[in-house]
């Protein structure tokens, strides 16, 4: 049965309006932190009164400002563009997602303007539009049953995306191992990735599941848990102990190290424990959009944005 | 507490008096050179099209914009620092061969750029990191552009630059660094904090 809305819109019709909602959606992200995000900072710059971690907060909120007044995005490192797509097997454009994801951020990086990001591997040439091999990345999880799309755009700076690592530990290495990397690669890496950061971590078997989780717990709102009453424990052991760091705003020292500490995990191998870190940067650019099946959208992400 | 202002070309005395963690601010060129102007430069020996001495080099790749009706000017749209550490392998050396003057970039940089600094009375500096429309604002004027081949983010862009700051001194000319200073502090805390937690990680029953 066709909604009311789909009926209005032919599929050419409901592909550019997607493509659309897409390509300014994309170039919002650049501009505007997750309301979560905004929230968080405004709490750990409220707790700082060092010199230093003065300067380096009234720069980021300054910075936010003029990006709103001058339409701008805030930070110069617009990523590599990640889409993380939740789409229901019955959402009228289901067959040309990834199609459409790509016009879309042609579109955006004329329109936002983004910075060129995506540099063909072994050509070494910076494609100048954001689209390269495999380039939008695309995840894909298909809900059953369902008409709509629920679609995370990340944008991957580089210089948050430089701590990241994976590897597999013997199992005898224990948790305690997991939080050993974590500690180690955020006092050297972690510091210059534009802290305060939100650190994720994926637990699992092999690496690729590792890295892939820990990816999407970046992805969570700031605030929520881990949904075993120990993984939750464990993020909040790891965000004390990193806050307790003191590495500050900036790797330049102040109250707080982090944003939050989420872990997400996958059941693993007996004989291994996979580890995968992802840090995101104090401009945190992760926001998610419902498109339902007449190509309404809601901003889950930022309430009320006009995109 | 009035703002300390540099001007560039810098000379040897407006550096020697600068500490670890001061707050200074620039007038006049800023020049972009990250990755890849690196390497050319250093591994690749090609010769800069850009003369650097004196001047302040920025870890930097912006978002800049044509602007209309115009065959090569640009406007600069978004223009944050990028992590200095990548630069670190080849610093040492871009130091001396090109008499730059000031870095500018985000981030610690490590001891051969620090020996280097000390060596050529030169000075690492960090920008807040990703406030990038703040740094755009205090650019007067995108001069020219050089090496557009390696693409925006890698090119050298000649900027004319007022009272661009804060810029935080992070490495100074006798060779103290403020991120290792950091670091120490942050690995000392680190050891007490991972031995705390993994008394609660033993979940096997």
């Amino acid at each position: 049965m066709k909604s009311i809305g789909e009926g209005l819109m032919n599929r050419a019709e409901q592909r550019e309006k997607f493509i659309d909602i897409m390509a300014r959606f994309t170039v919002y992200t650049g501009k505007y932190l997750p309301d979560d995000v905004h929230a968080k900072l405004k709490e750990l710059r409220e707790k700082e009164d060092s010199a230093l971690a003065t300067i380096v907060y009234d720069a980021m909120f300054e910075d936010l400002k003029l990006a709103n007044e001058l339409d701008r995005p805030l930070c110069q490192d617009t990523g590599v563009i990640q889409y993380f797509v939740q789409v229901g097997t019955r959402f009228p454009l289901i067959n040309q997602i990834e199609d459409c994801l790509i016009e879309a951020v042609k579109k955006a990086t004329c329109l936002g303007p983004l910075r060129h990001n995506a540099v063909e591997v072994f050509d070494e040439k910076n494609t100048g539009n954001n689209v390269g091999k495999r380039i939008p990345w695309i995840d894909w999880e298909i809900v059953p049953d369902n008409d709509e799309a629920t679609i995370y755009v990340y944008m991957a700076g580089g210089g948050c995306s430089l701590p990241g690592i994976a590897k597999v530990l013997m199992p005898l290495e224990g948790y305690e191992g997991v939080v050993k990397m974590v500690f180690d690669q955020i006092t050297s890496y972690g510091i210059n990735a534009c802290p305060p950061l939100l650190v994720g971590i994926g637990i699992a078997g092999s690496v690729e599941v590792a890295s892939k989780l820990s990816k999407k717990a970046l992805l969570r709102p700031i605030g929520s848990k881990n949904s075993n009453p120990r993984g939750a424990e464990l993020e909040a052991r790891i965000e004390a102990g990193l806050n307790a760091l003191k590495i500050g705003p900036g790797g330049l020292t102040g109250e707080n190290s982090v944003m939050g500490v989420h872990i997400e995990e996958a059941a693993r191998h007996p004989a291994t424990i996979a580890v995968g870190l992802s840090t995101g940067c104090w401009a945190h650019r992760r926001a998610v959009i419902k498109i339902n099946a007449a190509m309404e959208y809601e901003t889950i992400s930022h309430k009320g944005a006009k995109i | 507490m009035s703002k300390r202002i540099l001007t560039t070309p810098i000379k040897d005395a407006d550096l020697e008096s600068l500490h670890i963690g001061d707050i200074i601010y620039l007038n006049g060129y800023l020049i972009t050179g990250r990755d890849d102007v690196h390497q050319r430069l250093i591994k690749q020996n090609k010769e800069l099209p850009v003369d650097l001495a004196g001047l302040a080099v920025f870890h930097a790749g912006p978002i800049m914009q044509k602007i209309e009706g115009t065959e090569d000017k640009y406007r600069v749209i978004s223009i944050g620092p990028t992590t200095s550490m990548r630069m670190e392998k080849y610093e040492k050396d871009f130091i001396p061969r090109t008499g730059v003057k000031i870095i500018v970039g985000k981030g610690g940089m490590g001891a051969d750029t620090a020996q280097a600094c000390k060596e050529h009375k030169a000075i690492h500096t960090v920008f807040p990191g990703g406030c990038a429309v703040l740094a755009a604002k205090c650019v007067e004027e995108v001069e020219r552009v050089e090496w557009l081949d390696l693409g925006m983010p890698e090119a050298m862009w000649v900027m004319r630059v007022k009272e661009f700051g804060p810029l935080i001194v992070s490495i100074d000319t006798l060779g103290n660094n403020l991120f290792e200073n950091n670091k120490k502090q942050f690995n000392l805390r680190k050891d007490l904090m991972v031995e705390d937690i993994c008394q609660y990680v033993d979940y096997l029953g």
